[in-house]
């Protein structure tokens, strides 16, 4: 965002239309002209691409002292003493004739296309065309749209070849299946015969499009723009937290677009978030009640559902209630629920993340790293994560620009090879269960002698070289690559990084929207709102709420063993899969079978809601305000658009309800005063409130003062300076062995501050006094658990995602649902030579707990001795082969008679 | 008719040594898919892309952009006929009309036998020899209907020696083996000549 700020030291003076203004360095004359207030017209610049100069829509007359000439303004820096006029003769006479010769082809059919309203073309041709077209003749006709993929399609006779497009296919996402075809009048875009645009991020191309060639399928002849309202919200189908706008017509949700933000998006979407609008408006989504009738959910009354699940929760002990999930929630449902479970009902079992994820307390214990500390330039990314453009697709984009463009080294660890591999420095696939080995190799002091994890010693050593020579920051970007490995492998490695790089910082690739906002909200075993333990925090909320957990609970493996063993009587699932997403789906079967009320809040059915006793309907995105947390642990806002189906509501609300029938009042009215209520309690989010959150147009990093962020309450100008001097201290902190020291006094002195301005805050009792906050919960490494030796004949298994799969979301958003690719079972080529089968033989992947039989295809990028399959596909259940108890996942291969 | 065959292959893998950066060897490459096929098939376009590390779209977009790459199949002789502004004064029209009637089509038909292509060709550089004309790009000059039709005739009864099938560029083969090669070196990781190096010190030095 433009913001009016100092000249800088280094900075250019150029005039602008008799005006002078200071560029930066090497600042495009396009970007110093519309930074200054002057907007010169434009088709093909794009502020977040290379420029190319090919629209000509942009000339103006500059003058270097050689006289004024016509210069398209995207392709020059600003000089000294540059004289520009974006009004002259010259450039409206430029301008005239660009758009005469642009609309010579461009068919006049506005009034039927989808851009009509909200097209630069349109809107500049008022604005600086020339009024009427000299061209009498006829226009060039072409086969009105054709499909380039499943998601967009192609007007060609609607294109200016401005490059956009392409340019993003290849630059931003780096996926050149779009391309001009032929030359001069007969130039088209267009893909190669029968290979569709099937990127991931091919509905960038259509927000980018200056004109109507590429529309959305899901939003063709939907609404005009005119009649379309806009609230900006954060998309929630992954946990980056993209800033998007929602739009709506009739009180239906009709698109999704990004919306520029430095920090996270820089207005890029995936196509899973883009076109997730169908899962909003799906005639699927509950709303009403429902309860179990026999082998039927029927409808019923809120007063009776409520009742029922009340009765089921008073009648249990707080050791057999247990509650799975919250990703899905905003911050406010997931404090008000950690409230209900653990304030009221006592409970500590409690867990959001389905066993696919990390043990919250090391996700929230780590020192941790925004995205754009991950992709400074010139620093080096320890990627140990799951495969970005599978899961987190825009932290891929980002990626890949940092590796691309701003020299990033990137050394990648992952069981198998994913969209990074042809990314990193050095890619390394270390056999299942055994990376932290690796890891520890990668950061030790001296070279490795021998091989590890599978990995020969020079290329070990050669991705050491990489790590240990690099002069910029360390980040590690740390999730569960493949869910049939136990999560301790993971820890191990973060541990080992921890001990020998103290300067690294970590970005937690956790996959589920708003999880890293369920665990700062406490909806983890061990753990408080506001990322402090049970133990420590057990006094800051013991006079705030009912009650507080006795000691810590059972994650959601440990829940759902002691409800197949008839332990739990109450299984709340806060829109909660465990059917579908629990890596070991034997146990999510037993555990569900076993527990004897089941109550789920959702807003679609699943797999495990289906079996549910009772089901809340529950609003969900653009249905409901509320502020959700991406991986960095950016707060920032979620808005409504539209209505909830029928009488659906926030789960907060559900939360409120549930603990007014059972005698407690959680304290609050509307989704405003629950986040108030974090921002008194929860530790980690003191200060925080509507009014902050609002005010921080790229969310709010935090703690606060972690970064620059204006607090809006009290002295804005004072706490901004605090702000900054945090920031330069952790800045300069951040290459220094001292860091941790530096850091830690900084935090001890904002809990000091924060614990004054608790005191100042008059919703706290005056008449005590305010104790200090409790400390936030840090890391401690774990201990591995022993991976079993593998036999000559063995394979560990890698279970991975893809973007698009049998997921209720992606199935409920009609577009989406056809794109889920299946799976096959992917080992090296070398095992298939062995076992002596080819690409599309049948085989039987055998594991102690049961076989699955699926088509063999032979992979270079899955190390020797593992099968890579991909989870939650169509036909074939992969978690059916997982036991959640074991380190790794071992197969047996055989051939189907 | 499809991807490259086995040679090809072998062939592809020594053009693309000879420079630095794979993708470079995209167009030889088109040339020799059409030298085995006459025209670019979509198999050999894909195959080109894997063997260079692009994707298709990106081959297609770039030979499609020369159009002496044929996306379609052409005859066995592709006769290019110049009606540009020397060859037009005299006679190219009347000789690109007299071709039409000879072969019974039409500029960018070709005759049912497989044998012929004409494509009404822009001015081909040989303006000193008007009217003239190409076959697989061999140059006739100063042609009558008269040679035209003896030359087309000759073509069709089992062809001359000095017109090979279309595709191929020259008989010629350029063959560097591995120990004559230069050495390709990426121009980043090249060092500065050293004429340039002297002249910067020396410029220092002043």
């Amino acid at each position: 965002m433009p913001e009016p700020e100092a000249p800088p030291a280094d900075g250019v003076a150029v005039e602008i239309n008799g005006r002078e203004v200071i560029a930066r360095k090497g600042e495009l004359l396009i970007d110093a002209a519309e930074r200054a207030g002057t907007y010169i017209p434009r088709f093909c610049y794009h502020e977040r691409m290379r420029p190319v100069g090919m629209c000509r829509m942009c000339l103006v007359e500059v003058d270097t002292g050689r006289g004024p000439a016509l210069q398209p303004s995207c392709m020059i820096e600003c000089t000294p003493g540059m004289k520009v006029d974006t009004e002259s003769e010259a450039t409206k006479k430029a301008q005239d004739g660009v758009l005469e010769f642009l609309l010579i082809n461009h068919p006049l059919d506005c009034p039927v296309c989808d851009k009509g309203g909200e097209c630069p073309l349109q809107d500049q041709t008022m604005a600086y065309g020339p009024g009427e077209s000299r061209f009498l003749e006829e226009k060039r006709h072409k086969e009105k749209p054709i499909p380039i993929s499943d998601l967009v399609l192609l007007d060609r006779e609607r294109c200016i070849l401005c490059d956009r497009c392409t340019r993003f296919a290849k630059e931003v996402a780096g996926d050149p299946l779009i391309h001009f075809i032929h030359r001069g009048n007969n130039t088209e875009v267009n893909t190669f015969p029968d290979e569709p645009f099937a990127s991931y991020f091919s509905g960038n191309t259509v927000q980018i499009c200056p004109v109507g060639a590429l529309t959305a399928s899901t939003y063709r002849f939907k609404a005009r723009p005119w009649d379309l309202e806009t609230t900006e919200s954060t998309c929630t189908q992954c946990s980056v937290g993209c800033r998007i706008s929602i739009d709506s017509s009739r009180d239906e949700v009709q698109r999704f677009a990004g919306v520029d933000v430095d920090p996270v998006n820089w207005g890029w979407l995936c196509d899973k978030g883009r076109f997730s609008n169908g899962a909003v408006t799906s005639p699927d989504r509950l709303g009403e009640p429902l309860v179990r009738q026999g082998d039927a959910l029927v409808p019923t009354r809120w007063a009776d559902a409520l009742e029922r699940a009340a009765s089921a929760l008073r009648a249990a002990t707080p050791q057999s209630i247990g509650v799975i999930g919250g990703a899905r929630l905003t911050n406010e449902d997931a404090y008000a629920w950690a409230k209900l479970a653990k304030g009221v009902l006592g409970t500590d079992n409690v867990d959001a993340q389905l066993g696919d994820g990390l043990p919250a307390q090391a996700v929230l214990g780590l020192p941790r790293a925004t995205i754009d500390q991950v992709c400074t330039p010139g620093g080096t990314v320890l990627y140990l994560g799951p495969d970005p453009k599978e899961e987190l697709p825009v932290l891929f984009l980002r990626l890949r620009h940092a590796v691309v463009e701003d020299r990033a080294t990137l050394v990648e660890v992952s069981p198998r090879s994913s969209g990074l591999s042809s990314l990193a420095a050095a890619s390394l696939q270390p056999r299942p269960g055994e990376v932290g080995e690796l890891v520890r190799a990668l950061v030790a002091n001296a070279d490795s002698d021998k091989d590890v994890a599978g990995i020969a010693a020079a290329d070990v050593n050669a991705a050491r070289a990489l790590i240990a020579r690099s002069s910029g920051p360390l980040s590690v970007v740390l999730g569960r690559p493949s869910v049939a490995e136990s999560a301790d492998a993971v820890l191990d490695a973060a541990g080992a990084v921890v001990a020998a790089r103290p300067d690294a910082r970590f970005l937690p690739a956790l996959r589920r929207s708003n999880v890293l906002g369920a665990l700062d909200m406490g909806l983890a075993p061990g753990l408080l709102p506001g990322r402090v333990a049970l133990d420590d925090g057990r006094d800051w909320f013991a006079g705030q709420w009912p009650t507080v957990p006795a000691g810590a609970g059972l994650d959601t493996e440990g829940i759902l063993s002691a409800a197949a063993d008839g332990r739990i009587d109450v299984l709340v699932l806060l829109g909660a899969d465990p059917l579908a997403d629990f890596p070991d789906h034997d146990l999510a079967e037993r555990g569900l079978a076993g527990a004897r009320t089941v109550i789920a809040l959702d807003t679609l059915l699943n797999a495990s809601s289906r079996k549910a006793d009772i089901v809340l309907a529950a609003a969900g995105f653009a249905e409901k305000a509320g502020t959700t947390t991406n991986l960095e642990g950016r707060v920032s806002t979620l808005s409504q658009r539209v209505t909830p189906p029928g009488t659906a509501r926030p789960d907060w609300m559900l939360a409120a309800e549930l603990a007014a029938r059972l005698g407690a009042d959680l304290g609050f009215g509307d989704a405003g005063e629950v986040l108030a209520e974090i921002g008194r309690l929860a530790p980690s989010h003191l200060g925080v409130d509507l009014a902050t959150v609002a005010a921080a147009a790229d969310g709010l990093l935090l703690p606060l003062g972690t970064e620059p962020a204006p607090t809006g309450s009290g002295d804005a100008e004072h706490e901004g300076a605090e702000a900054d001097a945090a920031a330069v201290r952790s800045d300069a902190a951040d290459d220094t062995e001292a860091a941790q020291a530096e850091e830690a006094a900084a935090t001890e002195a904002e809990g000091d501050a924060t614990a004054d301005d608790a005191e100042a805050d008059p919703a706290v009792p005056a008449t005590e006094p305010a104790p200090a906050a409790p400390a936030l919960v840090s890391f401690a490494a774990g201990v591995p658990s022993p991976v079993p030796a593998l036999d000559a004949y063995a394979f560990r298994l890698v279970a991975t995602r893809k973007l698009y799969d049998q997921g209720t979301l992606v199935q409920a958003s009609g577009h989406l649902a056809g794109l889920a690719p299946g799976t096959t079972a992917r080992i090296h080529p070398s095992d298939a030579d062995r076992l002596g089968v080819a690409a599309g033989d049948r085989v039987v992947v055998r594991s102690p707990r049961t076989s699955l039989t699926l088509p063999v295809h032979p992979d270079a990028g899955v190390p020797r001795g593992a099968v890579a399959l991909v989870l939650n596909q169509a036909e074939v259940r992969v978690a059916d082969l997982v036991d959640a108890d074991a380190s790794v996942t071992e197969l047996r291969i055989e051939t189907a008679s | 008719m499809a991807r490259l065959a086995p040679e090809n292959v072998t062939l592809a893998r020594e053009i693309i040594d000879r420079y630095p950066r794979p993708k470079s060897a995209l167009i030889p490459l088109c040339h020799l898919a059409q030298e085995q096929d006459g025209h670019l098939t979509d198999d050999a376009m894909a195959h080109i892309a894997e063997l260079v590390g692009v994707t298709p779209a990106e081959v297609l977009g770039t030979a499609s952009f020369y159009e002496m790459f044929k996306m379609e199949p052409v005859g066995r002789y592709m006769v290019n006929i110049c009606t540009n502004i020397a060859c037009q004064l005299l006679g190219g029209e009347e000789l690109l009309e007299h071709a039409e009637h000879k072969l019974g089509i039409k500029p960018g038909q070709t005759t049912p036998d497989g044998l012929f292509t004409i494509e009404d060709a822009e001015c081909i550089a040989a303006c000193t020899e008007a009217p003239c004309l190409q076959v697989n790009y061999r140059y006739f000059h100063r042609i009558t209907h008269d040679e035209f039709d003896a030359l087309v005739d000759e073509l069709a009864a089992g062809g001359r020696d000095d017109i090979p099938d279309h595709g191929t560029l020259a008989r010629v083969r350029q063959h560097i083996p591995p120990e004559r090669k230069a050495g390709s070196v990426v121009p980043e990781d090249r060092a500065v000549p050293v004429w340039i190096a002297a002249a910067a010190t020396e410029e220092a030095d002043a």
